[in-house]
């Protein structure tokens, strides 16, 4: 078990999803970057589905009642375990009684918290995310509070410290500047609703993430960009990385917690290979939208999957190398 | 017009794609997405079909490398696509309008350039019949509102906006099930259970049920 000693934004109980619930209006909730998630499980050879800690704010403190396993990945955090520093992407053993404490965050938005079997709450319309609307999932459908206890599915089989590169290193973009975020879309349903000076405006603005921006959707400030004529859509389905113009001309991205349906001008998607970058973006930088086609789209992606595949296959590579010893 | 309009499909990033139906926002074309959402649930890689108001979300278990065919299956789909005809259920939902959830009441009525009272009366009519479930868990999608009632999306949506409003958004109207952010404007408020995780059917309504507004109480 875990319990929470402190804790300072929103932190919630994460895996990679509710996928297949659209038609009853549940979304998909799910860790707001599912790379450092699956990085986090397969350090530790769990299931990359298992439940994982999302932290959005530090400081944030825990205490271990077992010996156990965790990996700490997602946004690059200063961190420790009973006063030894913790690398980033990392795997490290806590002792029973043990503080991790994670103290600040200098790259990034959230971190994830994995540990050995992951967080053992309850299957609840095939996902443990927590889903806040509903207030079902994750741990009784809320926010972790000071003094929550985590049930840990966990094996305490000692097993070695060890780090990986940090993805936001490996997929890093060529293009990136520092505090700017560029993520590749595709242009959506209503893209020609828009003008030629709109769409520029769209492409060429260093959008600002305002600090309304949080798992259920990125609200961005610019320049006003409006369609041609209003556009008042019939309400349809939505998924995560939907960028919807609203009247006022300024962007909202959805997120993980977003409605599962809507009706405001979508101009373009963030592709499903940069969505956990938008999640690392930090309240007060900037975005920038960057237009692909969808076959690169798909070429990203399975750049991201040989990229886990690589994670996974070293993983291997390690364990059987000390079975051997 | 000769040429009937024809569908539009679009691409929504990498993980779904969105069928909008041609023609009006009327039950007989719902039963028709019903249809072919049936139809479609059952294709290779779709996770999901999602009825939406007269158009359907496929979301993707693995995304196509080529979209052509799934395209023309989905036209094709449509052209022949028979109405569905749900025999559903029917609920009456009593409803307090106005008040401090239903706060948009007297804009929408001047919106309108009706009276309250006559807003009251048009919006509590019709035999609504949900559409499609969406937004989120339990929400409903109503489909019968009189056009004399439509208001415009807000021009940037409320942060939040509280469980059981009663709301109209454009053309359509709907209760939602749980506090949160909303485009529509609430008109009044219900209380009744939408949504239970530990139902067998987490929903309490689905599509082709019909809903009754019982005017329980008008606060000016």
């Amino acid at each position: 078990m875990i319990e929470i000693l402190s804790v300072t934004g929103p932190a919630s109980i994460q895996d990679l999803g509710r996928f297949d619930q659209y038609r009853f209006g549940v979304g998909t909730s799910g860790a707001m970057d599912d790379v450092a998630l699956r990085a986090g499980n397969i350090l530790l050879g769990n299931d990359e589905n298992a439940a994982a800690v999302e932290i959005p704010m530090m400081p944030f403190r825990v205490r271990f009642d077992r010996n156990i396993a965790f990996a700490l990945t997602g946004a690059a955090v200063a961190a420790e375990i009973a006063g030894r520093a913790i690398p980033p992407w990392w795997r490290s053993y806590a002792r029973a009684g043990d503080i991790l404490n994670i103290k600040a965050m200098s790259h990034g938005a959230r971190s994830y918290l994995a540990v050995s079997g992951g967080i053992d709450v309850p299957m609840v319309l095939g996902s443990r995310s927590t889903q806040f609307r509903g207030e079902f999932g994750g741990l009784h459908g809320r926010p972790l509070r000071v003094g929550d206890i985590l049930p840990c599915a966990a094996s305490t089989a000692a097993i070695g410290e060890l780090g990986i590169e940090p993805a936001g290193i490996t997929l890093a973009r060529p293009n990136a500047a520092a505090d700017e975020t560029i993520v590749r879309v595709i242009v959506a349903g209503e893209y020609d609703a828009f003008d030629a000076t709109a769409q520029d405006l769209f492409w060429s603005s260093s959008w600002t993430i305002t600090p309304q921006s949080n798992r259920y959707g990125y609200r961005l400030q610019g320049p006003a960009v409006k369609p041609k004529e209003p556009v008042e859509k019939r309400s349809h389905g939505i998924v995560p990385g939907v960028i919807q113009m609203p009247p006022n001309g300024q962007p909202i991205i959805q997120m993980r917690d977003a409605q599962t349906s809507g009706g405001y001008p979508k101009i373009a998607t963030v592709i499903g290979a940069d969505l956990w970058r938008v999640g690392q973006a930090r309240l007060g930088g900037k975005l920038r939208f960057e237009q692909t086609a969808y076959s690169d789209a798909l070429a990203a992606e399975d750049e991201m999957s040989a990229y886990l595949d690589r994670l996974r296959a070293n993983m291997r590579l390690v364990e059987e190398t000390r079975t051997c010893r | 017009m000769t040429v009937p309009d024809r569908p539009r499909i679009s691409l929504l990033g990498t993980s779904a794609l969105l069928f909008e139906a041609p023609g009006a926002f009327d039950v007989a074309h719902q039963r028709r997405i019903w249809t072919l959402a049936a139809t479609a649930s059952k294709w290779p890689d779709i996770r999901e079909a999602v009825p939406g108001i007269t158009n359907l979300m496929l979301t993707f278990e693995t995304p196509p490398r080529q979209l052509d065919a799934l395209i023309s299956a989905l036209n094709d789909g449509w052209d022949t696509a028979e109405g569905l005809a749900i025999g559903g259920r029917q609920i009456r939902l009593p409803v307090t309008y106005g008040g401090e959830i239903g706060s948009q009441l007297q804009s929408v009525a001047d919106h309108c350039s009706l009276s309250i009272d006559d807003v009251v009366a048009i919006h509590a009519a019709p035999l609504y019949t949900v559409f499609a479930l969406g937004s989120h868990p339990g929400y409903c999608y109503l489909g019968g509102m009189d056009p004399r009632i439509t208001v415009p999306r807000r021009q940037t949506p409320l942060q939040r906006s509280a469980g059981g409003s009663v709301s109209i958004g454009g053309s359509q109207t709907g209760v939602s099930a749980s506090p949160g952010p909303s485009g529509w404007h609430a008109i009044g408020h219900t209380s009744w259970t939408f949504f239970d995780p530990s139902w067998p059917m987490p929903a309490a309504l689905a599509p082709g049920d019909t809903v009754r507004f019982e005017i329980e109480r008008v606060i000016r």
